[in-house]
């Protein structure tokens, strides 16, 4: 499965590289990743949300590095899902913004882990890979991801279908945040 | 606290909520002192925007005390104490829209952009108490509201105007305004405004101070003919003459060089056969936007005139006279009102007299009975022209 998005984000290239080169942010807008973590100059640590609550961990490496141009990576090892990913920068026509253009390939398997992974992903998997660079663009332009009384959970909006009214939220509702 | 609710097509209801909480860093919490029913909140209540759900807080015209900030808030764009008027379109000021100044279009806070996205190809801002496809924001038809990105939109009132002769900078002054700065009004334009409800009064006295020649208000509500003419207009009642014939009548032949829809969505019609089949379209889902008011616009106005349209649309409509705004080099404007670029130079005009906007409050009601509010509002009943709450 082969996913493609981009988004324009109004800040310069260097410092939008600088962002998603710390991998550790990634978890921040990408809605099913639970926590990246460096293990090495190159190579990173990833886990995920998967389906039935159950963790996905894998680790990956960086294979091409092109400061304020490119980032391309590949999960290592025996993944459960094989996966590689590529980022690249580009200045946008309006000589202040970036362009950002990402291409994710998951190796997905068949049977029923496979289907089980095709269902996590939903019927419009690129879906998910738009409000990712929505929220990475809210991250960077503005400093968090936006949220309203319909959508108070951030990153977790997208499960929430239909949504709780837009109406303010109780304490409890609050302080049981987003696990539930 | 008290807030006013969406309880399904055709039914408001006040109730207790939770207040609200601080949520995100450069959130305020507004301690609400007035705000208004609008004529877009009938088009929530009469069920034409989809992605309402049972229990959203309503309203989008309020201001008030600020009494909470979020740590992220710059102390020196507002502070606890500080008394606002809250902008409708919820905007960031840091994206791309935002520094061309089209704050209704911010890219950034929508949290529900998607759905935005799928019906109108590209997302549109978070709107305060407007439906989930803007955004699932909590209005400010209560005793409170959390503002987001306080430290862009909120207005920061210093003087001692009152809160009626201000409340409006936060949707239909700065929305009838825009309705005439987008005609390019020169000093020899005769402009016709259809609709003279709220919005259409204030884009006429918009177009009067803007410098036209003449300004025509077209309504059927005999009452509200009878403000716009108070104020200067020259009234033309749809349901007593032919629109177009009279509009020819009043500019020599040569049709208002400037039109104005103030009406939008829910439009009515003096031809019963045209008004059905509309409503009828409407009914079954066929259009869901009734485009009367539009198409005489585009009809009526002189060859190389301009269309600028307030009222809000949502979805598809039909028989859109493309011929004739082809043929006849119309230029149409349109958008939500980006409020935050007019609200200063707006209370600049009010400051001066230029502008009187509580001209047109006819009903001053607490919060509870925002239901009888809406009512006299929708029905027209005892001439009502615009509620005011008071939470």
């Amino acid at each position: 499965m082969e996913l493609t998005a981009t988004t324009t984000i109004r800040k310069p290239v260097p410092e939008v590289y600088a962002f998603w080169r710390h991998l550790e942010n990634l978890p921040t807008f990408m809605a099913h990743l639970e926590e990246v973590r460096t293990t090495g100059d190159r190579t990173s640590h990833w886990v995920a949300g998967g389906p039935f609550g159950q963790n996905v961990e894998w680790d990956a490496e960086i294979v091409v590095e092109t400061p304020d141009e490119k980032i391309v990576w590949r999960s290592i090892a025996d993944a459960d899902v094989p996966n590689t990913g590529t980022i690249r920068f580009m200045p946008a026509p309006d000589g202040v913004s970036t362009e950002v253009h990402v291409v994710l390939v998951y190796d997905i398997p068949g049977g029923v882990v496979g289907k089980a992974i095709a269902k996590y992903f939903g019927e419009e998997p690129h879906q998910q890979l738009d409000d990712d660079l929505r929220r990475l663009k809210q991250v960077v332009e503005t400093g968090e991801v936006v949220r309203s009384d319909g959508a108070p959970w951030g990153k977790r909006a997208r499960k929430e279908f239909p949504q709780r009214p837009a109406q303010p939220l109780s304490d409890s509702e609050l302080v049981k945040g987003a696990d539930e | 606290m008290r807030a006013n609710t969406w309880a399904g097509r055709n039914k408001v209801e006040v109730r207790d909520v939770p207040d609200p909480k601080i949520l995100n860093k450069r959130d305020a919490i507004v301690r609400i002192t007035s705000t208004a029913i609008c004529g877009s909140d009938l088009h929530l209540v009469d069920g034409y925007v989809p992605t309402m759900q049972e229990g959203d807080v309503l309203g989008h015209e309020f201001m008030g005390e600020v009494v909470e900030v979020g740590p992220g808030v710059d102390p020196d764009r507002l502070r606890i104490g500080d008394r606002v008027v809250v902008p409708f379109p919820i905007a960031c000021g840091a994206c791309g829209a935002c520094a061309a100044e089209l704050y209704s279009c911010c890219e950034n806070s929508n949290p529900n952009a998607g759905i935005a996205e799928r019906m109108f190809g590209h997302p549109v801002a978070g709107l305060f108490g407007y439906s989930h496809l803007t955004g699932g924001f909590a209005g400010g038809q209560a005793q409170y509201a959390r503002v987001p990105f306080a430290d862009v939109g909120p207005l920061k009132i210093e003087s001692d105007l009152t809160d009626e002769q201000v409340l409006f900078l936060s949707d239909i002054l700065p929305t009838g305004y825009m309705g005439a700065e987008m005609c390019d009004i020169q000093s020899s334009d005769v402009v016709a405004v259809w609709g003279a409800g709220p919005v259409g009064q204030f884009a006429m006295d918009s177009a009067r101070v803007l410098g036209a020649a003449k300004v025509i208000a077209i309504d059927k509500e005999p009452y509200r003919l009878q403000m716009a003419e108070q104020a200067g207009h020259t009234p033309v009642n749809f349901e007593e003459v032919d629109v177009r014939s009279r509009l020819l009548e009043l500019t020599g032949g040569r049709g208002p060089d400037k039109c104005i829809d103030a009406v939008g969505l829910e439009a009515t019609h003096g031809s019963a056969h045209i008004a059905a089949y509309d409503r009828l379209k409407q009914a079954v889902r066929l259009e869901t936007d009734r485009p009367h008011a539009l198409r005489q616009a585009i009809l009526s106005c002189r060859s190389g005139g301009v269309v600028s349209v307030i009222g809000v649309y949502g979805g598809l409509l039909d028989k859109f006279p493309a011929g004739a705004w082809m043929n006849r080099s119309l230029t149409l404007r349109t958008g939500q009102c980006h409020v935050q670029r007019y609200m200063k130079p707006l209370l600049g005009r009010i400051e001066r007299g230029e502008l009187d906007p509580t001209r047109i409050i006819t009903h001053r009601l607490p919060l509870d009975e925002a239901a009888r509010g809406f009512e006299l509002f929708k029905n027209k009943q005892d001439n009502c022209e615009k509620v005011v709450l008071k939470p």
